[in-house]
């Protein structure tokens, strides 16, 4: 928990509150303000390696409540310590956006567009966030919880705009 | 319809007769490994821009995962990087033993390593056998596939299966080895390292491999590490981290090994760094078998590990029938699972495979994500093409070792 | 009149004659690569057509014939067509000219050496037109690697050729082979070492075979030119490749390995030796493609521009000299 009191102390106003799990140290941030904290975690501390950047929608979870839906996960890893950090951020239903880090890691650009595609959290000051996964004129964010797992089965756009043009043609 | 990707036509004034060529190379090409698409932006031959396109071997692996319990999404662990497929396992099994707090037998845990072992030579091996096709060289391509063969026999030994094995199991493995098993593998053990001084004879002091492989895609350490580079492409550029050494899972803790590193980051170096690795790999195998003589006769599985079989179904969950799948029967709920999350990585011969999952005290997980190496290496594509001609986009889609069931998941 | 007919008779059947010999060669030719890399590869090869499957080549060509002939839509149709007659006659052609045995060959003209290279120049543009026509891009990708190609092989195996030409002092092929003949080696192999090096690879080169495939570069541009041809059309850019194999072989062993000479006589098989020669350089090639990675588009240029040309000039300037002094 060393690390969690020196953020602590370092952004009062960004860290929210932390605990630890069984691989690592958990910190849950503020929105406003993570890049500072990315930034300085990722400059002086020495966390250069980003594993894993991904979102978590947390409607009807039973366990907990939490008043923001969606959740964003960053895992940091610092080779020198060899320490595990998992950054939190949560992010509200109404206005879905997080901070990009593209800045920091141009790895995370595929992730944040990932985390797009299927979770519909827009990222900011992201340089080029499409679809990655999913066709582009994809409607709905699949990894959602409300998003069906059955569904009427249903022709995609495109393909009926396909069947259209050469069923004309004959 | 926006499939197609729109093209900016750069204009250079009205009279010029400049315009960028492009070429659209895959998803269906016999180099890009699978269903890749690149969308080229060329000068001559001469890449100015790159854009890979995945997403045509998507099948919503996470999404189905939240829908299976524990135990069955290790058998869609194996769809992801299918050439290694036991190591896929193995990081499904850490996760969830994390999470479930269970103790893995040492006996287990020394399999474990032989499996995920053989997985990586295989992996190599293929990556390997590709590489050298992709830049001309037809016969290591066979070399190698007969050398993979081998060892999918074994696979077959030990599990029934080849490819898809789903063998490594929630507590432990499915079964314990046959004697002749281990036979097999220590004289596969013996042989193997000839073999890969045969490759190396074949193209390590090759004129022509060097020169389409020195200096080719340079990535520099800062430069790996923000591109998200792991595994054997990181340490091509000099970097030794490697998450049997960091992070130690399974019985990579007792077992001895040297972690290779290159020195200029090219491709060259990469190859490099694969080949000490397939000897490693080579060599863990043997120390484990010597060690699975001590643990003879110990179970294979923790006692208290989950239901191996289907759960019991019950019939009325569903309240409507389905149109077309008619009455669903969902496995009965057992709460046996704690509240919380977890996370595991190890070293598939890819990179670093990690899995997150949260869990919300239900047998299915609430969220499972699984960062693969392949997805973030086709990313550093465009970055590691830039300059480049075609015909070394080719060698560094075959140096970054892709699979692409194991980008789109 | 009697001795035209007769003269005539003879030309047309020797004609028939070696064009049915060539053209099993070139079937033949597909089928021993085939096998002999399965040999190095550890694997059986063609082995269901006929015993040890030797009908094998026949079947392709029955399986290539009967195919549809599909033309894509928005080719330049024309040249379409043509371009793999184009390649296949350009690469055949030569055959004609090579000395087979003493005082045999089809047609024995004074420019023999400059016809051939003529004609294997002129079928680079069977390739680079079946680029163009195909209206594919990598089938244009391919036919432009193939001009690249031919600028600057074309140069590196003129020069080669010209230093026997110097030694010869004629461009009569079957003077060429009597003048081997009476010189002090026997081949020109020996006092030509570096004239053959640069022609063998610049043979390899020109007949678009590994290490410098690159207009059909498989893992690159799929199949480079004729990525859009199938059936007949594509079977014809085959034949085409290893005719001109067989040609460049041919030349080889005119111009460097003493014709039709042999270290004794064999009976009654005049062309014996010339036939062991040919068959051993085709080996040679099949050998290489087995073993070697291909080159880049750039680094071939390299090799043609940086080594072959400077060392076919320095040859040829070694030659000059020596003749001038002896």
């Amino acid at each position: 928990m060393a690390l969690y009191e020196e953020l602590k102390t370092k952004f009062p106003e960004i860290v929210k509150e932390g605990f630890q799990e069984v691989d690592g140290e958990v910190v849950v941030c503020n929105r406003e303000g993570f890049l500072d904290l990315i930034t300085w975690l990722k400059q002086e501390k020495g966390f250069i390696h980003l594993i894993d950047l991904c979102g978590v929608d947390y409607l009807g979870y039973k366990p907990k409540t939490f008043e923001e839906r969606f959740e964003v996960v960053y895992h940091v890893y610092n080779l020198d310590e060899k320490k595990l950090l998992r950054l939190k951020v949560r992010v509200p239903e109404e206005d879905p956006w997080q901070y990009s880090i593209t800045s920091l890691w141009k790895e995370a650009n595929w992730f944040e567009r990932e985390c797009f595609d299927m979770f519909g959290i827009v990222f900011k000051g992201h340089p080029d966030l499409r679809r990655v996964l999913m066709p582009e004129d994809w409607k709905g964010y699949p990894l959602r919880k409300d998003y069906p797992l059955f569904s009427e089965e249903e022709d995609w756009e495109p393909y009926k705009v396909l069947l259209e043009k050469y069923k004309r043609r004959g | 319809m926006s499939l197609v990707l729109e093209v900016n036509k750069k204009q250079k004034g009205k009279d010029s007769w400049e315009e960028p060529f492009y070429l659209n190379m895959g998803p269906q090409h016999p180099s890009t490994h699978g269903v890749l698409r690149l969308f080229l932006e060329l000068e001559g031959e001469t890449i100015v821009n790159c854009d890979p396109i995945i997403g045509y071997l998507h099948r919503g692996i996470e999404k189905l995962a939240e829908n299976l319990n524990y135990n069955q999404t290790i058998v869609l662990s194996d769809r992801l990087d299918y050439i290694s497929s036991a190591a896929n396992n193995v990081a499904f099994a850490l996760a969830f033993e994390k999470l479930l707090r269970l103790e893995v037998p040492r006996r287990a845990k020394l399999i474990r390593t032989i499996v995920s072992e053989m997985a990586r030579i295989c992996s190599h091996l293929l990556w390997l056998a590709t590489h050298a096709l992709d830049i001309g060289a037809m016969t290591v391509f066979l070399y190698c596939f007969r050398d993979r063969e081998w060892l999918l026999n074994i696979y077959e030994r030990i599990c029934g299966a080849r490819l898809t094995h789903s063998y490594v199991r929630v507590g432990g493995v499915r079964r314990d080895f046959e004697p002749e098993v281990i036979e097999e593998l220590y004289r596969f053990v013996e042989e193997f390292p000839k073999r890969i001084t045969d490759y190396e004879t074949l193209i390590d002091t090759n004129r022509i491999w060097l020169k389409r492989t020195k200096n080719i895609a340079v990535v520099s350490t800062e430069e790996a590490f923000n591109l998200g580079l792991t595994g054997p492409c990181l340490r091509g550029s000099g970097v030794s981290y490697d998450v049997r050494k960091f992070r130690p899972y399974d019985a990579y803790s007792e077992v001895e090994f040297e972690v290779p590193i290159g020195q200029n980051g090219d491709t060259y170096d990469r190859y490099r760094v694969r080949m000490i690795e397939l000897r490693q790999s080579n060599w863990i195998i043997k120390q484990c078998l010597d060690r699975l003589s001590e643990t003879e006769g110990e179970a294979v599985l923790a006692e208290n590990s989950p239901d191996l079989l289907m759960p019991e179904k019950v019939r009325e969950v569903s309240a409507q029938p389905h149109p077309k799948l008619g009455v669903m029967f969902k496995p009965k709920e057992k709460e046996i699972v704690p509240v919380g999350e977890a996370f595991a990585s190890i070293e598939s011969p890819k990179g670093e495979l990690s899995v997150y999952v949260v869990s919300d005290g239900s047998s299915r997980p609430w969220r499972l994500r699984i960062r693969t190496p392949s997805f973030v290496h086709i990313s550093a594509i465009s970055h590691m093409t830039k300059g480049h001609m075609i015909a070394d986009l080719v060698a560094i889609i075959g140096t970054l070792d892709i699979v692409l069931g194991d980008s789109d998941r | 009149m009697e001795d035209l007919w007769s003269n005539l008779f003879w030309f047309l059947a020797g004609t028939v004659i070696l064009l049915i010999v060539s053209l099993l060669h070139v079937a033949y030719l597909t089928y021993a690569e085939r096998k002999i890399i399965a040999r190095m590869q550890q694997r059986l090869g063609p082995n269901r057509v006929g015993p040890r499957g030797l009908l094998q080549p026949i079947a392709d060509m029955l399986k290539l014939l009967t195919k549809e002939d599909i033309i894509p839509a928005q080719v330049d149709r024309p040249v379409f067509y043509i371009a793999p007659f184009i390649s296949l006659v350009c690469a055949g052609t030569g055959i004609a000219l090579v000395p087979l045995w003493e005082n045999f060959v089809i047609s024995n003209i004074n420019v023999g050496l400059l016809f051939i290279l003529a004609l294997s120049s002129l079928s680079a543009y069977g390739v680079i037109l079946s680029g163009w026509a195909s209206n594919s891009r990598y089938a244009f990708l391919g036919g432009l690697r193939a001009s690249a190609q031919v600028i600057s092989y074309e140069i590196a195996m003129s020069l080669a050729l010209l230093s026997v030409v110097l030694m010869a002092g004629s461009l009569n092929l079957g003077d060429i082979v009597r003048a081997q003949i009476n010189s002090p080696f026997k081949v020109y192999l020996i006092p030509q070492l570096i004239g053959f090096f640069v022609f063998i690879v610049s043979a390899v080169a020109e007949c678009n075979r590994t290490p410098f495939d690159l207009p059909e570069a498989e893992t690159e541009l799929v199949a480079g030119y004729f990525v859009e041809y199938s059936g007949m059309r594509f079977a014809l850019f085959y034949l085409a490749e290893y005719f001109g194999m067989l040609v460049m072989s041919a030349l080889a062993v005119t111009c460097f390995l003493g014709g039709w000479a042999g270290p004794f006589e064999v009976p009654y098989v005049p062309f014996f030796w010339f036939v062991v020669k040919v068959y051993a350089l085709l080996f040679f090639y099949i050998w290489i493609r087995a073993t070697l990675p291909r080159y880049r588009y750039d680094q071939l240029m390299d090799l043609g521009w940086k080594v072959l040309i400077p060392l076919g000039l320095i040859n040829l300037f070694l030659t000059a000299l020596i003749k001038l002094i002896f």
